[in-house]
């Protein structure tokens, strides 16, 4: 059991529903190695929820076409149909949502859902069923945990309900764990808490883990390896340290330098990147970027950069990066 | 640059005494209170003509209903508000006339807009309600749209719908910008946007501070953008103020436990130097029953016997920064940091 335990092969989706067909996902190549986080990073319209929610097929498949593989341990998800999808979703790769009360049912309590949970996925007793869901509640450390398998959602408070779905997102033991933006609607300081938690789970499960968030800090702070996404496209993907200290791609560089990094700047204005992102129902032809990049030069305007190595593990898909 | 309140002899220009606003819950047949949310619990502060107040907390900490009380949005409980020395809501400053000084920008740009007037319209709205002559209006709206950065011929028939986040949160400085006021209070306004176009936002409000002599309450969360823009930081916690100071000496040198915690949760930035452990565990306990005495003791490393029975006043630490912290204050008889209690910390995660 070598090579990646995902792989994203030329992954494009469509959103058909509307007047026009929304290019939410442009061709994203990802693959992620067991016991590896990676961080999309992007900012709304990225297409960096969209490749995460592809993965366990989350979207409407009426309103959605997509287009590319996408490999967990050699079974192709974009295949599966019916019993086949419910048994893999939650089985071998299960997700966390940034707002637990949405993600979690309001009539059932949290302890309800975990052992149905378990039992839809393994053939085991209802009391042992139980008893996992209360070693899951121990291990994401909720206090007086056997009190607060018997809580309705509405129950909790906002970081209790963040552990408590994590503690769902696990109840079958999965091999991949999908996050989106879990902690942007938490406090700082309940914030750092479940980061601390995710990555020691991580660890200690050796779970293969994809991170979507629109805070550099947050991919930091979790991550492997980084991966920027602009306009449906994988931009930038490298180690943290190489991202965040040696960006090559032009926006990469500018999201990096609009932070607001406190007194260091204070009294000056921020360097912006000027203009809105793209219309997705409306991309320009070449590079996405081109309109708002500071480096544009003719050739941006026409062809559609293709990702350059500028080591083993970082690429850069802009037609500068190598200079 | 700053003004200081405590400094000069001169009134502050917005002066808040022992603000208090209590929620009822009602529950039961007849709808009797059962519990009450103390959302502000006793705030004071001023506002120095001029400076940019930011106004830091966790969600329940009181900042938002504060910014709402201050605008008269909702009734407070009790406590006095003063602009310019006048007692707001009285004949020496009626809530009209208050209302045309003070403005408010919102987190949530599309909530806060008219969906069914254009984007002309809403700005022209408030002048028109305070006696300008339509014509008047429109041109003063088209000005500020332009002054905000977008062009008034592309953008002054549009309705809110066909703008993006940053543009309608634009629309919605220009707007409040509409009638003149000298107060701006920015409730989370730049929170919802993303990082490149919050960037472009926060630099339209410093420009716009020095271009009409402004004075901000910035409301946020985010603590490295209220550090950005602030000349003071007030921070809060469960309705209380906890410290208050100038930006630099507050983010520096906290001397409140609680704002120590806030600022060392800020996330890293630095892959080799990962946060390894949460400074604070739990949640902020439930504003419906805050703990007694300090109401941050059931979360601080160095709470003491006091700190559950006594609540902190605000202790001066140097002359413009105090905070409410019985170990700010040598008189208090809190053992100090150094005590036994640090050691029962527990690191949890």
């Amino acid at each position: 059991m070598s090579g990646p335990i995902l792989a994203i092969e030329n992954l494009s989706v469509t959103f058909t529903g509307g007047a026009k067909p929304v290019r939410a996902v442009n061709g994203v190549d990802l693959h992620v190695d067991r016991g590896e986080t990676v961080a999309l990073l992007g900012e709304s319209g990225s297409g960096k929820s969209v490749t995460l929610r592809s993965i366990l097929r989350l979207h409407d498949a009426k309103k959605t076409r997509i287009d590319g593989r996408i490999l967990v341990d050699d079974v192709d998800v974009v295949s599966l149909q019916g019993q086949a999808l419910s048994d893999f979703r939650g089985k071998h790769v299960s997700m966390i949502f940034q707002e637990p009360m949405l993600a979690l049912d309001p009539v059932y309590t949290v302890g309800q859902q975990i052992i149905e949970a378990i039992r839809r996925h393994e053939l085991v007793s209802a009391k042992e069923a139980h008893g996992r869901a209360l070693a899951l509640f121990e291990r994401v450390r909720i206090p007086s945990p056997e009190r607060r398998l018997e809580a309705y959602p509405h129950e909790m408070s906002g970081g209790m309900r963040q552990r408590a779905m994590i503690a769902l997102a696990l109840s079958c033991s999965p091999r991949i764990l999908l996050a989106d933006e879990p902690t942007t609607a938490l406090d700082a300081t309940v914030q750092v808490q479940i980061l601390l938690l995710l990555r020691e789970l991580q660890q200690d499960l050796g779970l293969s883990m994809i991170f979507v968030t629109h805070d550099i800090g947050v991919g930091v702070e979790v991550a492997d390896r980084i991966a920027v996404m602009y306009a449906g496209r994988i931009v930038e993907i490298g180690p943290v340290r190489d991202v965040i200290r040696a960006p090559r791609h032009p926006y990469t560089v500018a999201l990096l330098s609009t932070r607001a990094n406190g007194g260091r700047l204070t009294g000056r204005r921020l360097p912006v990147i000027s203009g809105n992102p793209p219309n997705l129902a409306e991309l320009p032809p070449g590079c996405a970027f081109a309109p708002r990049c500071s480096k544009a030069i003719d050739i941006c305007r026409v062809s559609a950069p293709q990702s350059q190595a500028l080591s083993a593990q970082h690429s850069a898909a802009c037609h500068r990066a190598t200079e | 640059m700053m003004t200081s309140p405590a400094a000069s002899t001169v009134p502050a220009l917005l002066e808040v005494d022992d603000l208090v606003k209590h929620f009822p819950i009602k529950a039961g047949l007849f709808g009797k209170p059962s519990a009450v949310v103390k959302a502000v619990d006793g705030v004071t502060f001023q506002v120095a003509a001029g400076e940019t107040l930011g106004i830091v907390g966790e969600s329940g900490c009181g900042k938002s209903t504060t910014a709402r009380l201050l605008m008269h949005l909702i009734t407070p409980t009790s406590g006095a508000l003063r602009y310019m020395g006048a007692p707001v809501g009285t004949m020496a400053m009626p809530l009209k006339a208050f209302r045309r000084q003070v403005q408010m920008v919102f987190q949530d740009s599309y909530a806060s807009l008219n969906p069914r007037l254009t984007i002309e319209d809403s700005i022209a709205f408030g002048p028109k309600v305070h006696g300008v002559s339509t014509s008047d209006s429109i041109g003063r709206a088209r000005r500020l749209l332009d002054r905000v950065g977008l062009d008034p011929i592309r953008f002054a028939g549009r309705y809110p719908h066909e703008l993006s986040g940053g543009q309608r949160q634009r629309v919605n400085i220009a707007r409040a910008l509409a009638l003149e006021p000298s107060v701006l209070i920015l409730d989370e306004a730049v929170s919802a946007l993303d990082k490149s176009v919050e960037a472009q936002v926060l630099n339209l409000l410093l420009d716009l501070k020095d271009e009409f002599g402004l004075t901000y309450l910035f409301i946020s969360h985010d603590l490295e953008v209220v550090r950005f823009m602030s000349s003071r930081v007030l921070v809060m916690y469960l309705g209380k103020v906890a410290e208050v100071g100038p930006t630099e000496s507050l983010y520096n040198s906290s001397a409140h436990p609680y704002t120590t915690a806030l600022l060392g949760s800020m996330l890293s930035m630095d892959p080799d130097h990962r946060r390894t452990a949460a400074p604070l565990a739990g949640d902020p306990p439930n504003p419906i029953n805050p703990p007694s005495g300090c109401r941050f003791h059931t979360r601080c490393d160095f709470s003491a016997a006091l700190c559950s029975t006594r609540e902190p006043g605000l202790t001066a630490v140097t002359a413009l920064h105090s905070a409410a912290c019985h170990m700010a204050d040598p008189a208090s008889g809190h053992p100090g940091k150094s005590s036994a209690t640090a050691a029962k910390r527990v690191v949890s995660t």
